[in-house]
Parts: C-alpha cells; sequence; structure tokens
C-alpha cells in the first residue's frame, strides 16, 4: 500500500483502465440474462426477471435457424481462412520477389488501399463490379464467352461463401502481407547468394529457402486465424448480404442482431453470445496450446 | 529431406545453367504480369466508381463506362454535398468523431502503454492482464447495448468515441515502442527528480512520435469507417448519423431494388428513374467518403508498416 502511495503519479497515469472497466468489463453482467426471461421494461428491476436456468440453451440448440447460422459461421470462416491465407502468403511471396524498388513500393501502397476504406465502400465497390446489369466483370465473362448470359455473382446462394472470402483476399491481402514481407528481410542474403552460385532458379529459391525461412510465421498465423474462426466480421457479411442470399448468408453475429435485437429476444441473443465466446475462447486456447507444442513458445 | 534436395538439385543440372536463367526471366515476366493484374484488380472499382460519380445519371443508366465518363457532369456531386443538408452534415459528424476520437484514444492509450512498461509498477501485472483480457472475453451484442443504453449513451455522441477509446491492440503496439526506449533515460530523469508527467511528457512522447502517428492513423480512419455504432446507437437521430451510415442506407435501397425480384418487377414499370439517381449517388457518395483516406494513408506507410510489424513480434 505504501509503495501504491509512493506510485501515485503511475496510478494516476493508469486512470483510464476506468474506461476499459465501464466498456469492457461492465457489459458482461448482461452474461446474466441469458438465464433468464429477461423483458425489457422500466417497471421490473433486473433482479425480478424470472429465472430459467438452461432453458435459453436448449430452446436455442433446438432451432434450426441457430443451427443453420452455425453452419453459415463455419462456412464463411473456414473459406475465409483458407483463401486469405493462402493469398496473402503468395502476395508476400511475389511482392518479395520484386527487384525493381519503385515498382514494388507501387504496387504495396496499391494494394494497402482497400484495407483502410470501410466494409461499406467495398461492398458497394464489389456489387458494383460483379453485378449482372454492365458489371465489369460479367462483360468480361460475356466478352470471352466464358458465360453465355450474365451472372448475378452476388445474388446467387451457392456463391455467397466464395464471394465473401474473395472480398476477404481484395480488401486485406495486401494490408496481411507486411507481416510475412517483416519475416522475409530477416533472412540471411548469405544463404540466397549460396544458392545462386549452385546454379538455383527463382522457383527453387523461394521454395528451399524463403518459404522455410518464414514457416514460424506462417504457422503461428495459420493457429491466430484458425482461433478467430467464428469472428467471421460481422460487417462485411452482413453488408453483402441481399434478401436472396439470406439463407446463406445469417450467420450467428448477424442471426444475434436480426432476431434477438430486433425483437427483442434479449436473453436468446444472450446466450447465443456467451455460446460464441466460449467456442472462441476454446479455440484460441487449444491453438495457443497447439503452438507452444508446435515450436515450444505460444503465442499469447 | 536434405537427400531430396539434393538428388532433385542434380536432377535440374542435367538441363544446365541456361534453364535456370530462362526459368528466372520467365518467372520475372509472370511475376510482373501478376502484379499488374493485383493493382487492376485492386484499382479498377475506385476508378470506375470516379467515373461514374462524374457522369451523367440519366447517360449513365446506359452502362458501358469503364475508366472514364461518357457525358461528364458534376450533378451528383451537387447533389449530395450542396443540395441536401444531410451528408456534408453527416460528413462532418465523421470528421469530428475522428478528430475528438483520435484526441481521446492516443494520449490515453500511450499513458496506459507508459505505466505498463514500468517494470517497478506495482500494479503493472494487473493493468496488463486487465488490458489484455478484453481482447479475448466480451459481453456480446446484447448485454453490450443494455448496459450502454443503460449509461445513457443512446443518441449521444460520445458513444463514438468512448467505448472505443482504449483499444488493446493499439496499446499493445504503444507498449512495445516504449519498451525499446532505454530506461536509462527515465531513470536519469527520475535522479535528477522529474516527476512521472514529466518524464511521459517531455521524454517519452517525442520519442514515440512514429507509433504516435500509426496509432492517429488506424484510430482517425477506423472512426471515419464506422457505421454500425450509428445504426445501433444513434439511427433515431439523424443529427448524429455518419457519412458510412449514409452510404450503406443508400446500399440498402440500391440493394433491395435490384435483388429481389418483386421489387424488380416493380422496378420495370416504373422506367428506372430511381435507379438514375441511386446509381450516379452512390458513386459520388462512394468517392467523398474514399478521398480523405486515400489522400492520407500513402503518406503515413513507413509509420504503420513499422507499426505494424512491431505489434506482429511482439503481440
Amino acid at each position: 500500500m505504501r509503495s501504491l502511495w509512493r506510485q501515485r503519479q503511475l496510478v494516476v497515469l493508469s486512470l483510464s483502465i476506468v474506461l476499459i472497466i465501464l466498456f469492457s468489463y461492465v457489459p458482461l453482467w448482461g452474461w446474466l440474462i441469458a438465464f433468464q426471461n429477461y423483458k425489457p421494461s422500466t417497471k421490473i428491476s433486473f433482479f425480478q426477471q424470472q429465472w430459467v436456468g438452461m432453458k435459453n440453451f436448449v430452446d436455442l440448440f433446438n432451432d434450426p435457424r441457430f443451427t443453420r447460422a452455425l453452419r453459415n459461421t463455419l462456412a464463411i470462416g473456414a473459406l475465409k481462412i483458407v483463401f486469405s491465407y493462402l493469398f496473402t502468403l503468395l502476395l508476400a511471396v511475389l511482392l518479395n520477389e520484386i527487384r525493381v524498388t519503385w515498382f514494388k513500393r507501387t504496387v504495396q501502397t496499391i494494394s494497402y488501399l482497400p484495407h483502410f476504406v470501410s466494409w461499406v465502400v467495398a461492398a458497394n465497390l464489389f456489387f458494383v463490379t460483379f453485378s449482372p446489369e454492365g458489371g465489369i466483370v460479367n462483360v468480361l465473362f460475356v466478352g470471352l464467352g466464358l458465360a453465355k448470359s450474365p451472372i448475378s455473382f452476388m445474388g446467387e446462394p451457392s456463391l455467397f461463401w466464395v464471394m465473401v472470402a474473395l472480398s476477404e483476399v481484395w480488401k486485406n491481402s495486401g494490408y496481411g502481407a507486411i507481416v510475412y514481407l517483416a519475416a522475409m528481410t530477416a533472412i540471411d542474403p548469405a544463404l540466397y547468394e549460396s544458392a545462386d552460385i549452385d546454379g538455383a532458379s527463382r522457383v527453387r529459391k523461394i521454395l528451399a529457402i524463403t518459404l522455410p525461412s518464414i514457416a514460424p510465421t506462417i504457422k503461428i498465423l495459420l493457429v491466430l486465424s484458425i482461433g478467430r474462426l467464428l469472428s467471421v466480421g460481422f460487417e462485411q457479411v452482413y453488408l453483402l448480404k441481399t434478401p436472396s442470399t439470406t439463407q446463406v448468408g445469417t450467420t450467428l453475429e448477424i442471426f444475434i442482431y436480426e432476431f434477438a435485437m430486433k425483437f427483442s429476444m434479449y436473453s436468446m441473443g444472450s446466450s447465443m453470445s456467451i455460446f460464441n465466446s466460449l467456442i472462441s475462447i476454446i479455440l484460441i486456447v487449444g491453438c495457443n496450446f497447439f503452438a507452444k507444442f508446435l515450436d515450444g513458445e505460444g503465442i499469447m | 529431406m536434405t537427400t531430396k534436395l539434393s538428388s532433385n538439385g542434380q536432377g535440374r543440372q542435367k538441363l544446365g545453367r541456361l534453364s535456370a536463367r530462362t526459368e528466372n526471366a520467365i518467372f520475372d515476366t509472370v511475376n510482373t504480369l501478376v502484379m499488374v493484374f493485383v493493382c487492376v484488380v485492386t484499382l479498377y472499382p475506385f476508378l470506375n466508381t470516379v467515373a461514374v460519380s462524374l457522369n451523367d445519371s440519366v447517360d449513365a443508366v446506359r452502362g458501358g463506362i469503364y475508366l472514364w465518363p461518357r457525358v461528364l457532369s458534376l450533378k451528383s456531386y451537387e447533389t449530395i454535398l450542396i443540395k441536401t443538408s444531410a451528408i456534408p452534415h453527416a460528413a462532418m459528424i465523421s470528421a469530428l468523431r475522428a478528430a475528438v476520437g483520435t484526441g481521446i484514444s492516443v494520449p490515453l492509450s500511450m499513458m496506459l502503454a507508459f505505466v505498463m512498461t514500468r517494470r517497478d509498477y506495482v500494479l503493472r501485472g494487473f493493468i496488463t492482464k486487465l488490458v489484455l483480457l478484453t481482447m479475448y472475453v466480451s459481453g456480446g451484442l446484447i448485454p453490450t447495448f443494455l448496459t450502454y443504453r443503460a449509461y445513457g449513451l443512446t443518441n449521444n455522441f460520445l458513444v463514438y468515441v468512448l467505448p472505443t477509446a482504449i483499444s488493446p491492440f493499439n496499446v499493445l503496439v504503444m507498449r512495445s515502442f516504449i519498451d525499446g526506449i532505454p530506461f536509462e533515460l527515465t531513470e536519469s530523469a527520475k535522479i535528477d527528480g522529474a516527476s512521472e508527467y514529466r518524464i511521459l511528457f517531455t521524454i517519452i512522447f517525442p520519442l514515440s512520435m512514429p507509433v504516435i502517428a500509426t496509432i492517429s492513423l488506424f484510430v482517425a480512419v477506423n472512426q471515419w469507417n464506422q457505421w454500425f455504432d450509428t445504426m445501433l446507437y444513434c439511427s433515431s437521430n439523424k443529427g448524429l448519423s455518419t457519412l458510412q451510415y449514409e452510404l450503406k442506407k443508400v446500399l440498402d435501397t440500391a440493394n433491395s431494388m435490384v435483388s429481389s425480384d418483386a421489387s424488380e418487377a416493380l422496378m420495370d414499370q416504373n422506367s428506372s428513374g430511381g435507379r438514375v439517381t441511386t446509381q450516379t449517388i452512390r458513386a459520388a457518395m462512394t468517392v467523398v467518403s474514399v478521398v480523405p483516406i486515400a489522400c492520407i494513408y500513402p503518406f503515413l506507410q513507413r509509420f504503420f508498416v513499422k507499426g505494424m510489424t512491431l505489434g506482429a513480434v511482439k503481440g
């Protein structure tokens, strides 16, 4: 206690922790309403609400809409990981191979741009680009004879998951490549020089030097992204979704917003939030253990 | 692994050195083409939007505008920027939340990051854990909404800037930067009798400019791009609407027109009147909301690349 008083200036500087408590920790009390039949009202206080135990959870798991939302979330999450992971790595490797500095800089600067625009803008651009009425992709597809008539890319339920994954690639690959490129700068140039003496080609050097050297980064980022499997990004899917893709586009987060929030089914929504958090924590902790197991060093 | 590599290498040697050289030339050509393709795919949607926004709205409905407006017209910009006050006002709110949000977030995060680097600080472990845990635990949409409503934050400008003020990611990036500043500087200042505030503001702050620039960019861009909190907390107050939210509403009308069959049939009967305006106005609004970002981020590139890699290595 005395040392705390001695460090009172530091305590004053840490006061903004109050904001974290107010805005991140206090809302956790709301998890309790998942075990209630919560009715928003000014007359009944929180403690007078009817307690129902696990009923909300049982109802939830028996709800086909919930099962479908879970399926959509897993599908979109998995596709996003596979697509964005591979494309980001590929982009980083190819960027690293550019020898002309100004060209490399220009490509990088351009590839960052989509990361900084909002999902509203990105979704807008996607709808326009893939529009069946004069969107450039359809113009090219029909022009090149790849399709007989314009395809409604954004309205076709069977394409929706892939389109979401593609939008992720378009928006965040360039930015995500930064981490890999940073890891590549740490590779000892002597390795490449000796490979040159041995007459290795560029592809050979990528496969035998570049990729193995950044393997730890690749591994850690993969583990991290698996940990975020369920957090598929509310904004992205919500904005890309249209009435015709509701069936395949309603993820858990969107389900919470559209059903629970709009119809004031607060208890149900909270129980879903708990479910979501629990699975995420299990995934993250599990992946962290797995990472430790892989190279003796965790990521948290 | 090694045997596999060497045997493979011998196989290649038979083809001779020249083949490696031609292979490299082919690789370079293909790589350049792929990179050009990446740039085109990234930029085309933006350039196309600019072209559409500058085109006459009635003419635009004929389609076929790619990189250059066919009939030049500034009508769409006039409509959204001069004829109505809603969009300029929403843009002002967006700019305001970017400015105020950055002004609140950056100093507070900096203070927190500073105390988290002080190994002699008794509460260091506790505070670090409290900050880090928010990355993994959140109340979820509904509990958070109910709590913020109980705070009286609905239809309140503060809901934009206060809850997001301290982001654990930003604090971590700042912390690892401050960790790189030699502790001897702090120590010698303390011996000379400087207060903690003085150390923070006259030593740590000036030395942390790169990370402060990075985080300011992140916070400002993030604030400018937000729309969900507007929809959730402030949708009944027009005066607090943001530019992104207005754009989102335009996107909604456009989508409901295009996608549902019933409304499509309606559209055909009603001629294309509605869509004419939507298409170019939507483009103009997109341009207005992208231009500030496109102007700022290239200049801060070296900062955020540094900040990003710092965060990635340590975080």
